[in-house]
């Protein structure tokens, strides 16, 4: 089975990681103010913030957000590094249906004087994150630096930048040229942005062509970065890390290392974070930041699907069976660890191995039908 | 046991043209040629899944993962946004977006242009850029019908040949886009199958190199 852990008990897990790792948890509010997030609804991954008034007429908002609070709650003024983590509901409407989610996330913020260290600990941490939720994963990593001191190079006006943008998102190179031709951008330059945009693979294998494709000081910059940080935690994970552009995010919150997990069997990322003291910045904080969350809905969608037996063990008695006796034959098997459930007759049940309890004896029966 | 890669193909004209050039490509699965009611067509030795699903479906199931690539029209990336790779421009079925009516009828900018559509968010993207107010009515099919019975100013919609238009004295007023079948992939299957799909999209560019030669 490629995915069994539900999310209950991948939780804990996360949460004793952190906790290891030195950090607190940050325990918030269910709401806040609504202008709080339209302020900064680009940062947020839906726009479909809910909304109602309170006693005073006071527009709300339930948190569709937790690093936004978080970054609200720290001191203008960082001194050393603030660490915590969450475990909090958020919520949003459903894009198609309209529908109001309660999404479970866990995440993880490091804020203030960050340095090298302290940002790879945090990567690191996202990695470990992963390997808790599955051993077939990959972390795949980019430099807003890199995308964006390549899109510098690109001499034309800002909405052409985004729709090339959206293009290295999508590995889309057809949309590179197209856009290209369109706007009259040097080729040489538009095959750069097209290579840019498929390269992906471990640092080992990519980092040279990489280099190759950094035409000026903020790109080589950005790789040097890109290497200090995933060589320790490389070193330090059994995660495979993968440098991938196409990894993009919005330019005016986020600024550094970026990067999202993906898990065999689920069919997004599980996980998503990167350096953004650009909001840091705009809500008035003098500090840098790095964080990242991870989307539990996901991992419970992918469990559902993979679940083949309603329990492992059903224990069948009838109005004959000694009760002392089926107590006893189900609490035995779920000391062992495992998961009982008894029944009068098996109806529906999907039971890994099934047993019967005749007057005081206990027989295991072939098959559950 | 080998890896399969899960196909979706759009129903209709268009993905028989893709499962040739996917066949030619040495992704075949003569079952898919049978006359029967089967929905999932399997060739274990070429290591492909493929079933039909409704053209505006096939992003659905690759944004889900139940199928790992699959092939789109652009029509439909552009109204769903989907969170998928765009791989290749596959060059097939192509077409425009247009705004079509009478002649004349996006000319009057002193009211409201009711527009009749199935991709209300392109056309809402489309006159929102020209800073031009629009009242949009959402169709299904049969998009042409709604100038004619005064429904609409005018359509926004696929147009091929502008036979259909023609007949009914219509023409295309206004050109928004060229579209064509787009190769997507699903984002993790990306990752985790990345050796298979990208043997795929290598031999499809190769596939369209050698049309383009022939031409």
């Amino acid at each position: 089975m490629k995915q069994s852990k539900t999310s209950d008990k991948i939780i804990p897990k996360l949460l004793e990681l952190y906790r290891s790792f030195g950090c607190e948890k940050f325990k918030m509010k269910r709401f806040e103010e609504y202008d709080f997030y339209l302020e900064n609804k680009s940062f947020l991954k839906s726009e479909n913030i809910i909304a109602f008034s309170d006693g005073f007429g006071r527009l709300l908002a339930l948190k569709p957000d937790v690093t936004l609070s978080i970054v609200k709650s720290t001191g203008t003024e960082a001194v050393g590094v603030r660490k915590v983590y969450y475990n909090e509901f958020v919520y949003r409407a459903a894009g198609d249906t309209h529908e109001i989610k309660e999404i479970p996330q866990v995440g993880l913020e490091y804020i203030g004087e960050l340095d090298r260290y302290s940002e790879c600990e945090a990567i690191l941490l996202a990695a470990k994150s992963l390997s808790t939720i599955s051993r077939d994963c990959t972390l795949d990593i980019s430099h807003l630096g890199f995308v964006g001191g390549l899109l510098d190079e690109v001499s034309a006006d800002s909405s052409v930048k985004e729709q090339l943008l959206r293009c290295i998102g999508s590995k889309n190179r057809h949309g590179i040229a197209d856009i290209c031709k369109e706007a009259g951008i040097d080729t040489k330059l538009g095959e750069i942005i097209s290579e840019v945009a498929v390269l992906r693979g471990p640092l080992d294998r990519t980092l040279e062509k990489a280099e190759s494709l950094a035409v000026n000081d903020a790109m080589k910059k950005s790789l040097e970065e890109l290497e200090a940080i995933c060589k320790p935690v490389t070193d330090n994970s059994s995660v495979s890390i993968n440098l991938d552009f196409s990894i993009v995010n919005d330019m005016s919150y986020y600024n550094g290392v970026i990067f999202q997990g993906f898990v065999n069997g689920i069919s997004t990322s599980v996980l998503s974070g990167g350096r953004y003291d650009l909001l840091m910045s705009k809500l008035g904080k003098k500090a840098g930041a790095i964080g990242f969350a991870v989307y539990l809905d996901q991992i419970e969608l992918a469990a559902r699907s993979e679940r083949e037996y309603d329990c492992d063990m059903l224990v069948l008695y009838d109005d004959q069976s000694d009760t002392a006796a089926v107590m006893k034959t189900v609490s035995e098997y779920a000391a062992e660890g495992l998961t009982v459930a008894a029944k009068k007759c098996a109806d529906s049940t999907r039971a890994r191995e099934c047993c019967r309890v005749i007057g005081k004896e206990v027989t295991i029966v072939e098959g559950n039908d | 046991m080998k890896e399969m890669i899960n196909i979706a193909l759009p129903k209709g004209r268009l993905g028989e043209k893709v499962y040739d050039m996917l066949e030619r490509a040495g992704y075949g699965c003569p079952s898919i040629k049978e006359n029967n009611r089967k929905l999932i067509f399997e060739d274990e030795k070429n290591g492909v899944r493929y079933f039909w699903v409704k053209p505006s479906d096939v992003t659905i199931y690759v944004e889900h993962g139940a199928a790992d690539v699959g092939v789109v029209g652009k029509d439909i990336l552009l109204e769903y946004s989907p969170d998928v790779y765009e791989l290749l421009d596959l060059k097939l079925g192509k077409c425009r977006m247009a705004v079509a009516g009478y002649k004349g009828a996006n000319k009057n900018s002193d009211r409201t242009l009711r527009v009749a559509t199935k991709f209300p968010n392109i056309a809402g993207r489309y006159f929102d850029s020209l800073s031009r107010e629009i009242n949009i009515i959402k169709l299904n099919g049969s998009i042409e019908l709604a100038p004619i019975l005064g429904m609409s100013d005018v359509i926004v919609d696929i147009v091929e040949t502008g036979t259909t238009l023609r007949e009914n004295n219509l023409s295309v007023l206004e050109e928004i886009v060229d579209i064509s079948a787009r190769f997507i992939s699903n984002k993790a299957s990306f990752r985790f199958k990345n050796a298979a799909i990208e043997k795929m999209c290598e031999r499809l560019t190769e596939e369209l190199g050698s049309k383009d030669a022939n031409k």
